[in-house]
């Protein structure tokens, strides 16, 4: 909201520097997200910091108000004219101007009455009018077609108040200012951009704002004149309301003019409209707007003869109520508007919708530039239903905002009086006697009683009753006090202010707020320590993403949207899908087509990573770790967490003499090695691995990880047929999905430490030709159960093909390692076990033994 | 004799000069110090000697075998610190080159900025609670305040799902709810947990802001919990997190399930709060937004709100890395361009 400081000082005296004032309203809850300077200098205030602003600062010397005495024309140039300006000085100051708007006034000599324009001497700097982008201009004397000039009058553009560059700005006589007074002293101001959270409904206007500004200063406030005065036939022999729902339309107010002239608003009022941002319209418009600035309360004008021509003889009546299915009505935007059941609206004589309530009026009801009696609604409207008919409707006015915050009846009928004599005022005519008020459950005013022990108990901080009555009659709040508590009623503008324990919790609150929350102490915690909780599936997952790290992987966080296209591409045409077969967490208003539901599987984002990362890096090793969200009837998804593995290129990083020796890719064995790194960082040891058919990796290479005998997921190399289906260009990709909760349960909380060898070990390496089917698992059992307790490990280190081993065969070699504590082996007691170990080989596997 | 075998040592160190190598160094000892050498041949001689030469002798010899060797020792020594000269000097690699890259993995910088967190709240007391995702539209909303048509809720643009009230939560306060009923034991224990995790907001994706998005929240419920621990907490966790000098400003905003309820902000680390482009020439950066617990929020906890008080809060670490690195770009977060996550 915009907020004019010269009409702010209206309602409360601001004796602080503006830049001050904002950020005393800034750190109160009304944040001042902008100070917008028109010809008023910038101060730089200690400790208190806006961006600097590069806006047009008048110089008090050269840049006044002026008054043109006489226009003539420029002798030489039909286009020219010169301004005989007043400006305080010994004479009058000729002027060349081209502007368009004082032509009328050329050659009729010594005006009457002068035109008040601003007036820029010679030195002045100006923006300069005839240029595209904000471009400083110094005035300068020179000849204009023979005649010498170095002053100006001013357009709106070359002093910054707006783009306006028609003609030169006129100003309303001044009977307060005398020509030669500087201009920043009569035009200068200062805007305020204010941001009002939600729960400040009740500071939604200048008015609003002035009530904070006053408590926050300890200022006087000065509210504006709510007096009428009505003469002739009374209001109420001119019309009738009758409210269908009360709880949608509490309050509905009517005042009447009769025999208004419309026409533009006044200079002032104008000036103030454009200030706030509002356009003027006409006078009657205006003041309906004029008055919801400045004091909140929206107001809405109809054409009182075009009720009349309705209601066809009867006296012209107004009916508010819920629309019906199918209703449509015409707003004064010229459309034509299916309306909702839940929109509320206004209807004439014979129950036919003309407005709609709080949001837009009607076209065929509005004021045009020959109405002449005017009836004034202001009125209350259930707030939840204007908010469903802003969004509906789409219409987010100034009115529908204000409403949309819940604003109190009581605002209806001063806002109805205010903008009613504020009407006379500016269009003339006659007020009817009265006010025609219906109020069908006048609201109950808010009580609240305070006791002073839990200020100290919420805030921290000693008071005395006398302080926070003090303050909380600051915001108008009224006050009693019954020994140490105080009695509150809230102001009946304060809808956000609740009853009991709540409203004891909004009236600490509007304290810290008064005090200042820098005013608060800080200080540390005094209260018990909650019981401590072990969270060792958090310390796990963490756990995981260590080992995972040091293992070398990066680890990706990816969107957890995705679309059942997309993870359908991770399955080969025909296949069984091997993800989750739950249904999606599916979105109502997803943001874009790539987002429509929440993933079954980590792989599809790992993988559009990796594909988009091609461009730079062939070589990959990263991770993720993130929930998979499985739907359950129309209950809570599921959110079980999973580890996502990939990996692709180079086993190695790039170095330079990899031209001898390059690494090679990674493999099915690189990601085999990867997770049983993982593993035994976890101490798993209890764990096997099967032949996999997640579908997609390739069949024969990749597997099922067990955990003590349960599937904990699946890893290997993607299927061929996806990698196609994705159009992966760089090299084989590696890819494992893995239950984190099952491998975080299946960790042991504890290991025992195995001690230390006391004797040395009897290393040993034995190579042995099996048939190309037997597997090498097969084989490293056989040789731990034939090798008995002295055979502590058994470590695969190579693997030959070739014509010496034979077609079909392939040989394997093992390092082994005897070892026992009780005493120090000698190599006959290793010859015993290796004989019975490739005893034992040849016999189950017709192994031989290579050497 | 004692002219020839002065000779003979003349001859000899004459040709252990010559020697230049190992292979000429052992030459010259065979010939002079070997079995069959000139000394051992000199020393066989002593027996066909008469009696009475045959000590000087002996000495004479043995003076000439102990010259010799002592020359042999110091040549090889000579040679040996010749050789590793050359060693030191020849061996010289290129140091310029770039040496042989290690695999090098790295958390994802969300993850270490939340780390972070975790261990400075761990450090006050503050163990980690985590929620769901997914939620009811009564533990993200209406519980925490914010019936339906509040205006509050135009403040968050919320995902729906096609089952009616189940949304991807719009922040983590409704942890809040879950911790309460789950912790407090029908509102009986104190609480002081934060509760990390991933938000959605329906927004477009721009530079300056994502449809997802961390969040770290923080519940503290006691019996004697005031507005002054609050500001004493979450200064302390500020001057961690952003060094001992940061000034730390609280300023009065709005939030339905918190009163009062504040914006934290800490005087500028990039500018020292001069004024530039990442603070907006305000001097601060906003790091959290936090209040006390609103009545109605302890009541939906299980807690009766004339008896407990407490204080929550909620920071961004997206935001807070952002502001530590001087992202341009908040897309860089999900997008995990290899070349971004290589940066930390
Ligand atoms: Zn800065």
């Amino acid at each position: 909201m915009r907020v004019p400081l010269s009409w702010l000082k209206e309602f409360v005296d601001v004796a602080l520097p503006v830049e001050v004032l904002a950020e005393r309203l800034t750190t109160a809850g009304l944040e001042v997200s902008h100070i917008e300077y028109i010809g008023l200098p910038q101060q730089t205030i200690p400790g208190v910091r806006y961006p600097k602003s590069d806006h047009l600062v008048w110089d008090r010397e050269k840049i006044l108000l002026g008054a043109i005495r006489e226009v003539k024309r420029h002798p030489e140039a039909d286009r020219l004219l010169l301004a005989m300006v007043d400006y305080g000085g010994p004479e009058l100051e000729q002027c060349v101007t081209g502007a368009p708007n004082i032509g009328q006034y050329a050659g009729l000599g010594p005006l009457e009455t002068p035109l008040w324009t601003p007036f820029a001497m010679e030195g002045a700097q100006v923006w300069d009018g005839h240029s595209e982008e904000r471009k400083l201009m110094t005035l300068k004397g020179k000849s204009l077609r023979g005649i010498y000039n170095k002053s100006m009058v001013c357009s709106e553009k070359e002093l910054g108040i707006s783009d306006e560059h028609e003609g030169i700005l006129l100003l309303d006589p001044q009977p307060n200012f005398v020509p030669g007074t500087p201009l920043a002293d009569v035009l200068g101001d200062v805007i305020l951009h204010v941001e009002l959270t939600p729960n400040f409904g009740h500071a939604l206007s200048i008015l609003g704002v002035a009530r904070e500004v006053a408590a926050l200063t300890g200022q006087e406030l000065r509210e504006p004149s709510y007096v009428l005065r009505g003469r002739g036939a009374p209001v109420a022999q001119a019309i009738e309301v009758e409210i269908r729902d009360a709880q949608r339309n509490p309050r509905f107010t009517l005042t009447l003019l009769r025999g208004a002239k419309v026409q533009p608003s006044p200079q002032w009022m104008q000036r103030r409209l454009k200030a706030v941002g509002q356009r003027p319209i006409n006078n009657i418009v205006d003041v309906t707007n004029y008055v919801m600035f400045e004091m909140g309360q929206p107001l809405h004008a109809f054409d009182y003869d075009k009720l009349l021509a309705r209601a066809k003889g009867r006296t012209p009546k107004l009916i508010t109520r819920l629309a019906r299915e199918g209703e449509t009505l015409k707003t004064l935007d010229g459309q034509e508007r299916a309306l909702s059941v839940n929109d509320i609206v206004i209807a004439d004589n014979d129950d036919v919708a003309i407005s709609l309530a709080a949001v837009m009026g009607g076209y065929d009801t509005e004021i045009d530039d020959n109405t002449t009696n005017v009836l004034l609604e202001a009125a209350t409207w259930d707030f939840i239903s204007v908010r469903r008919t802003a969004h509906s409707q789409k219409l987010f006015s100034e009115a529908s905002t204000r409403f949309s915050r819940n604003l109190h009846p009581s605002r209806a009928i001063l806002g109805n009086q205010r903008g009613m004599a504020l009407m006379q005022q500016v269009a003339g005519g006659e007020v009817a006697e009265g006010l025609l008020d219906a109020y069908p459950q006048p609201a109950e005013p808010i009580t609240i009683s305070l006791p002073l022990h839990e200020i100290k108990r919420l805030l921290g901080i000693e008071m005395s009753v006398q302080q926070a009555a003090e303050l909380l009659t600051r915001l108008q709040f009224d006050v009693t006090l019954e020994g140490e508590t105080l009695h509150v009623t809230a102001p009946t503008y304060r809808t956000d202010i609740g009853t009991g324990v709540i409203g004891q919790a909004d009236l600490i609150e509007e304290l810290a707020r008064l005090i200042g929350y820098d005013r608060i102490p800080d200080t540390i915690m005094a209260d018990e320590m909650p019981p401590q909780r072990s969270f060792r599936a958090f310390e796990m997952e963490e756990r995981v993403r260590d080992l995972l790290v040091s293992l070398g992987l990066r680890e990706n966080i990816s969107y957890r949207f995705s679309t059942p296209e997309a993870e359908a591409r991770l399955v080969p045409p025909g296949a069984v899908s091997s993800f989750p077969q739950a249904e999606y967490v599916a979105l109502q208003n997803p943001i874009s087509a790539d987002k429509t539901v929440l993933r079954h599987t980590l792989l599809a984002g790992l993988l559009e990573n990796a594909a988009r990362n091609l461009r730079y890096a062939q070589r990959q090793q990263v991770f993720e770790i993130g929930s998979v969200y499985l739907k359950q009837g129309t209950g809570l998804p599921a959110e079980p967490l999973r580890l996502g593995l990939l990996m692709t290129g180079a086993r190695r990083p790039a170095a330079w003499p990899d031209s001898a020796a390059p690494a090679g890719d990674v493999d099915f064995y690189d990601l085999k090695g990867l997770i049983e790194g993982l593993l035994e960082g976890l101490h798993i040891r209890d764990y096997v691995v099967r032949r996999s058919t997640h579908s997609s990796f390739h069949p024969g290479r990749s597997a099922d990880l067990l955990i003590a005998g349960q599937p904990v997921g699946a890893f290997g190399q993607l299927h061929p047929l996806v990698a196609q289906a994705i159009r992966w260009e760089g090299a084989p990709v590696l890819m494992a999905e893995l239950d984190l909760e099952a491998l975080i349960s299946a960790a042991p909380v504890r290991h025992t430490f195995a001690p230390l060898p006391t004797t040395p070990a009897v290393l040993e390496d034995i190579a042995i030709v099996v048939r190309e089917d037997v597997p090498h698992a097969e084989v490293e059992a056989l040789i731990r159960r034939a090798g008995g307790p002295l055979l502590k490990d058994v470590r695969l280190f190579d693997v030959y093909r070739g014509s010496q081993i034979g077609e079909g065969h392939k040989s394997l070699a093992y390092a082994l390692t005897y070892q026992t504590n009780e005493r120090t082996l000698t190599d006959k007691d290793v010859q015993k076990i290796r004989q019975k170990i490739v005893a034992t080989l040849e016999k189950q596997l017709e192994a031989r033994l290579r050497a | 004799m004692s002219d020839s075998l002065q000779t003979l040592t003349d001859e000899a160190l004459h040709a252990l000069e010559q020697c230049a190598d190992d292979d000429s160094l052992q030459a010259w000892k065979v010939k002079y110090l070997g079995q069959k050498g000139v000394v051992r041949d000199l020393m066989n001689k002593i027996a066909s000697l008469p009696v009475e030469e045959r000590k000087p002798y002996g000495l004479a010899v043995n003076g000439f075998k102990e010259a010799l060797s002592h020359a042999y020792e110091a040549r090889l020594q000579a040679l040996q610190d010749a050789k590793l000269a050359r060693d030191l000097e020849e061996g010289a690699l290129d140091i310029t080159m770039p040496g042989r890259p290690r695999q090098v993995g790295g958390l994802h910088p969300s993850t270490q900025t939340l780390r972070q967190i975790y261990a400075i709240w761990a450090d006050m007391g503050f163990q980690v609670y985590k929620s769901r995702d997914v939620e009811d539209d009564d533990t993200n909303f209406t519980l925490l305040n914010i019936p339906p048509h509040h205006p509050a809720r135009d403040m968050q643009d919320t995902f729906y799902t096609t089952e009616p009230n189940i949304i991807l939560r719009t922040h983590t306060s409704p942890g809040q709810i879950r911790a309460m009923r789950d912790l407090g034991q029908g509102g009986t224990q104190p609480i002081r947990v934060i509760l990390p995790g991933m938000c959605y907001r329906y927004e477009q994706i721009t530079p300056r802001s994502e449809v997802q998005f961390h969040q770290v929240e923080g519940l503290v419920i006691g019996r004697n919990i005031r507005m002054s621990d609050l500001k004493g907490t979450i200064t302390a966790f500020a001057r961690r997190m952003f060094g001992e000098q940061a000034a730390v400003r609280f300023r009065a905003s709005y939030f339905p399930f918190t009163e009062p309820s504040m914006e934290i902000d800490v005087e500028c680390f990039l500018c020292d709060g001069q004024g530039c482009r990442i603070c907006k020439h305000s001097g601060w950066l906003e790091i959290a937004g936090s209040g006390m617990v609103h009545p109605t929020v302890l009541r939906n906890g299980g807690y009766d709100p004339t008896q407990w008080s407490g204080f929550a809060f909620g920071m961004g670490p997206e935001r807070m890395t952002i502001l530590k690195h001087g992202i341009e770009d908040i897309r860089y977060f999900w997008a995990n361009d290899i070349r971004f996550l290589e940066q930390f």
